[in-house]
């Protein structure tokens, strides 16, 4: 029987009721009193010098109360990048400045120019009208080849060219070229990520307040990491203190990444409530969203398989152009070079592994990490060659990725990670049954009598979640620490608030982590509640991204109440006058072992409250415990995932029939969670392969401004429930953390893109299209089309 | 969105008076017009409703048995009530989505007459009567190229006249953001001939495909239709070339003869 209390029961999602009935508290729902609008002036170019900015007319203009430019920023810090690449040359990349508000130059459509705040948002918007702009248009540079070509237009005058970094990582030049040299056979693909816009439900909103009266800050945002913002803002741009500065993140609906970064915006509404001495709002619009929010993916890459007589991999070499846009965001620099040449080995023991990536400024929006970050690139590069690698050498990819299998573990990669458990022919063996791979024949079949061609995908990955050991990650740049942290306060009649520095925006903490802490006390998860997102609330803990909530912060959440158990041991031993090495704890009992000498939970907790009887002598009275938790290692996901398509060779049209994952992510707390994490990122996947395309023309402007043309997935993208199997119990525990967990957010998102690409491909030769062996995301009708006609 | 003052006529001769009004706009549906004012692209005076007029409202059977739809009648009634022309329900029943079918009405789309629109297609390919508060404009005569029309500055669409083909259906391939029509074909076959006419695809907005038109008059199977009308003068964007619109134009040409019951 399931169970359906504590760690593995299916138990529903306790903060769904407040969020389904209206009753969420999000930002935009935070309402200061007299509070004032901003409305952000947004460049409509892609590129141009600012020459003159005024704002006379606009500052007469009703309900204005202050208008700001780039010189208000001018004694200001830029907003900072968290990650320091150190490139082939060991110099460190290029850091150009990222005003608050543009200085100088206007470097992307939707970069602020202006900030006009006011009594009402349609004041403010209309008194941005008149402001008179005088920016003279320069050339845009949007295509990364072009930026790096010698006499570009430069989108930062201050630095020799639009390269940020050239960064080359994994084995060495020598050994790679040899291991190519020696191939019986090298498969190489160029191919483009493409750039995606997160589209988080909730756009992104700022309130900032001041109180004059202790010199303290607030700022209500909506963030995956309200310490990170804290740490950032605070100590880089505004020069706050940390105990002058409150950040909260209330309900958040949806971050994919998108909402970890420090932006512009936060720090300006922070700083002109103390300017204007009043609180000052911003609620982004979805338009707004689209050139402001960090995009995510945008890389151009050649990878080239080596392969011996036996199609063993010998060698892996990539090179990619990553797009950092017109300024580093917070993370940037790290998605194409740590997040994502770390795990160009994927699930094989190819010995030679080399990443080669330019980072390239263009004007455009900043890209930054987009659920998966780094890992969906890596894994879409592999999982496309070796299935090219297949095709061309006539072989089975099922087989061919098995004989190419890591088996043994630990296992130390050529790029620098050490996976610590997995068992990739367990998931691949899960996936073939749940596929039903014998029964292909017959659906084709029945497909090509309704003029459709039908194709399968199958692929693997790998990931890096649990982010992150402190001590690696800042050896490769890192300027932060990536612990995380939980204070588990017992209250005097038992009951428990749980402070921690993860943060959830969809995911389903305030479930999951009480029933971690209900298994440990063996007591009710309705006794145990969670608090997060208020760094006033909550210990210095650094969010949530990167998979790693329950690995990292939970495993502080396991720690913390393990020092309470301890703790509860010593007060009940002596309420029972026994050796606290006696105690034991069960079913919400303290125990004498080996008699029926008892004492409860509750009575246990209001005696460290109301210490008359208590061990002073020995022990603080109260019952909280704080712990930090930083990982000793990354954790590592892995599975395989298979799909069908049907391709409508009339049109081009293509729909997923059939999607099946089989995940290892570790342990399991809450089995429908975990499934719902990775249907909803199988979701986003499917909007990558298919449908979703964040273009530019080539003067930078964005052609895909609103859903009018940038295509989100719906539900009828994706295939029923019926079809749509995701399967998580193959179960390799981590081996590093106490709960064994890996993380389970960003899977669907990784694993599935070159699933329905391969699936697609397939199709086409099936219908003799046999000269089609890469098609470019989104896999759109008129792609498909266009590449079976050749065009 | 800027100010503006909304009135709210209960009979057409009202409504033409407010029109009458400097910078005035006649609002239908608002499926168009509403995002626009939003986005500060429209600064209208005065909205003049037209949603408040009972008379211009509903389906019912003309004495030559077409199908009059009122101006202001929402895709939604169409798809639920237009049942002697089965094609063209179905067509406003796969407008949109709930919310704008609910909303958005045949005169409104038919006086914006956007080029992805579906209403435009049917209602050249049923060779319908466009009646305006002043007089009858034969569908032929009505359609002027993207987002232009016959339709004078202030004149109100009350009505549009669907003589019943013998067979006709409407096939619509989607633009996949918008799920506008990239191309969508109507076909419809009357006692005197067929009539195609293609929405979504050019960059003239609606048009009819006389080639395809002869072809089926004569024969009228999905055989019958010829091979793809040239790109030029097609959309092409990041949705699709015009070459490809072309070709989508035969291939949405002969579903739609297939399917035409």
């Amino acid at each position: 029987m399931p169970k359906d209390h504590g760690i593995g029961a299916s138990q529903k999602r306790r903060e769904d009721v407040r969020f389904l009935t209206g009753a969420g508290n999000y930002t935009d729902d935070i309402n200061v009193h007299g509070q004032a609008y901003v409305h952000f002036l947004r460049s409509d170019m892609a590129h141009g010098k600012i020459n003159n900015i005024d704002t006379s007319a606009a500052e007469g203009m009703p309900g204005v109360v202050r208008i700001f430019t780039g010189k208000d920023f001018e004694g200001v810090g830029g907003l900072p990048c968290g990650w320091q690449v150190t490139d082939k040359h060991g110099e460190p990349m290029k850091e150009p400045a990222h005003p608050v508000l543009a200085q100088g130059k206007v470097r992307h459509v939707g970069d602020p120019i202006a900030a006009v705040v006011a009594d009402s948002l349609e004041q403010a918007r209309t008194a941005a009208e008149a402001i008179v702009l005088d920016i003279e248009e320069l050339p845009a540079v949007v295509d990364m080849a072009k930026a790096l070509e010698a006499g570009s237009t430069k989108v930062h005058d201050d630095l020799a060219d639009n390269l940020c970094y050239d960064w080359q990582f994994g084995t060495d030049t020598e050994t790679t070229d040899a291991a190519f040299k020696n191939a019986a056979h090298v498969t190489t693909l160029e191919l483009v990520n493409n750039r995606l816009v997160a589209n988080p439900m909730e756009p992104r909103v700022a309130v900032g307040d001041y109180s004059r009266a202790n010199d303290e800050h607030t700022l209500y945002t909506t963030s995956q990491n309200p310490h990170v913002i804290r740490l950032l803002m605070g100590a880089f741009v505004l020069g706050i203190p940390e105990h002058k500065l409150r950040v909260v993140a209330p309900d958040v609906g949806g971050g994919f990444g998108t909402k970890i970064f420090h932006y512009a915006e936060e720090a300006f509404c922070t700083f002109a409530a103390k300017a204007c001495n009043r609180p000052v709002k911003w609620t982004s619009t979805r338009s707004e969203a689209f050139m402001s929010d960090a995009h995510g993916r945008d890389h151009v890459t050649k990878i080239e398989l080596a392969l011996d007589k036996d199609n063993n991999f010998i060698g892996v070499r990539t090179d990619t152009m990553a797009n950092m846009g017109a300024y580093l965001s917070t993370f940037s620099s790290s998605v194409p070079t740590w997040l994502h040449g770390t795990l160009m080995a994927g699930n094989y023991k190819t010995p030679a592994v080399q990443v080669n990536v330019k980072a390239v400024f263009t004007n455009t929006v900043p890209v930054d990490a987009y659920r998966g970050a780094g890992r969906p690139e890596a894994t879409f590069q592999l999982e496309r060659v070796i299935d090219k690698a297949a095709r061309e050498l006539g072989v089975d990819p099922v087989q061919l990725r098995r004989q190419n299998f890591i088996t043994s573990f630990p296992y130390e990669t050529p790029v620098a990670v050490a996976y610590d458990t997995g068992d990739y022919h367990a998931t691949m063996d899960k996936m073939e049954e749940l596929m039903d791979i014998p029964g292909f024949a017959a659906r084709r079949a029945e497909s090509e009598k309704n003029g459709k061609l039908r194709g399968m995908g199958i692929n693997c990955f790998i990931e890096a979640c649990g982010i992150a050991p402190s001590n690696l990650v800042g050896q490769l740049g890192a300027r932060a620490g990536l612990y995380d942290a939980a204070t588990v306060r017992v209250n005097a009649t038992g009951s428990i608030s749980v402070m921690v520095g993860a943060h959830s925006h969809g995911q389903g903490h305030e479930t999951v982590f009480p029933q971690v802490v209900a298994e440990m006390l063996g007591i009710d998860e309705s006794m145990v509640d969670i608090v997060h997102g208020d760094t006033s609330k909550i210990p210095f803990g650094m969010g949530t991204y990167g998979s790693r909530s329950l690995a990292v912060c939970g495993s502080a959440m396991v720690r913390a109440t393990e020092k309470i158990i301890n703790k509860a041991k010593k007060i009940a031993g002596h309420l029972l006058e026994a050796s606290d090495s006696d105690i034991e704890l069960k079913d919400g009992q303290f125990t004498v072992a080996g008699t029926d000498k008892s004492v409860a939970w509750g009575d246990v907790t209001l005696a460290a409250y109301v210490p008359h009887n208590y061990p002073l002598e020995d022990i603080e009275p109260g019952l909280e415990e704080t712990a930090f938790y930083d990982p000793a290692n990354f954790t590592y996901p892995a599975g395989a995932y298979a799909c069908e398509v049907e391709v409508d060779p009339d049109t081009g049209k293509v729909t997923i029939e059939k999607f099946v994952s089989a995940d290892d992510f570790g342990n399991v707390v809450n089995p429908m969670i975990v499934e719902g994490q990775v249907h909803g990122g199988i979701a986003q996947g499917i909007g990558q392969a298919l449908l979703e395309n964040c273009a530019y023309d080539e003067n930078g402007q964005l052609l895909s401004a609103s859903y009018m043309d940038y295509a989100m997935p719906r539900a009828d993208d994706i295939p029923h429930m019926a079809s749509y199997v995701v399967d998580h119990s193959c179960q390799t525990p981590c081996t590093h953390n106490p709960l064994g967990v890996k993380g389970c957010g960003e899977a669907g998102a990784i694993g599935s893109p070159p699933t329905v690409v391969n699936a697609v491909i397939d199709a086409l030769h099936s219908g003799g299209h046999t000269h089609v062996n890469h098609i470019d995301m989104p896999v759109s009708p008129s792609r498909v089309w266009a590449a079976i006609n050749g065009q | 969105m800027y100010s503006f003052d909304i009135q709210r006529p209960t009979t057409i001769a009202d409504a033409v008076a407010a029109l009458s009004t400097d910078e005035a706009l006649p609002l239908g549906g608002g499926q168009t017009l509403i995002p626009t004012l939003k986005q500060r692209l429209s600064a209208p005076s005065v909205l003049v409703s037209l949603g408040t007029i009972a008379e211009i409202k509903g389906v019912c059977t003309g004495d030559d048995g077409a199908v009059c739809i009122g101006g202001g009648t929402t895709h939604a009634t169409v798809a639920r009530e237009a049942s002697s022309y089965p094609a063209l329900a179905d067509l406003a029943g796969h407008i949109g989505d709930p919310a704008v079918r609910n909303r958005g009405t045949i005169g409104g789309s038919l006086a914006n007459n956007d080029p992805s629109a579906c209403y435009p297609s049917a209602a050249l390919a049923s060779g319908a009567t466009i009646v305006t508060n002043t007089r009858s404009i034969a569908a032929d005569d009505y359609f002027q190229g993207m987002f232009a029309t016959a339709l004078n500055e202030g004149e109100i669409i009350t009505e549009v006249r669907f003589p019943v083909p013998e067979k006709a259906a409407y096939m619509k391939f989607e633009q996949p953001a918008s799920r506008f029509a990239l191309v969508g074909v109507f076909v419809a076959k009357y006692a005197d001939g067929v009539r195609v006419a293609v929405t979504g695809a050019s960059e003239n907005g609606v048009f009819r495909w006389t080639e395809a038109e002869a072809a089926l008059s004569s024969n009228f199977s999905a055989d019958a239709v010829p091979a793809a009308p040239s790109g030029d003068g097609m959309i092409s964007d990041l949705h699709g070339s015009g070459a490809y619109r072309a070709h989508l134009v035969a291939v949405m040409t002969k579903r739609a003869v297939a399917a035409a019951r």
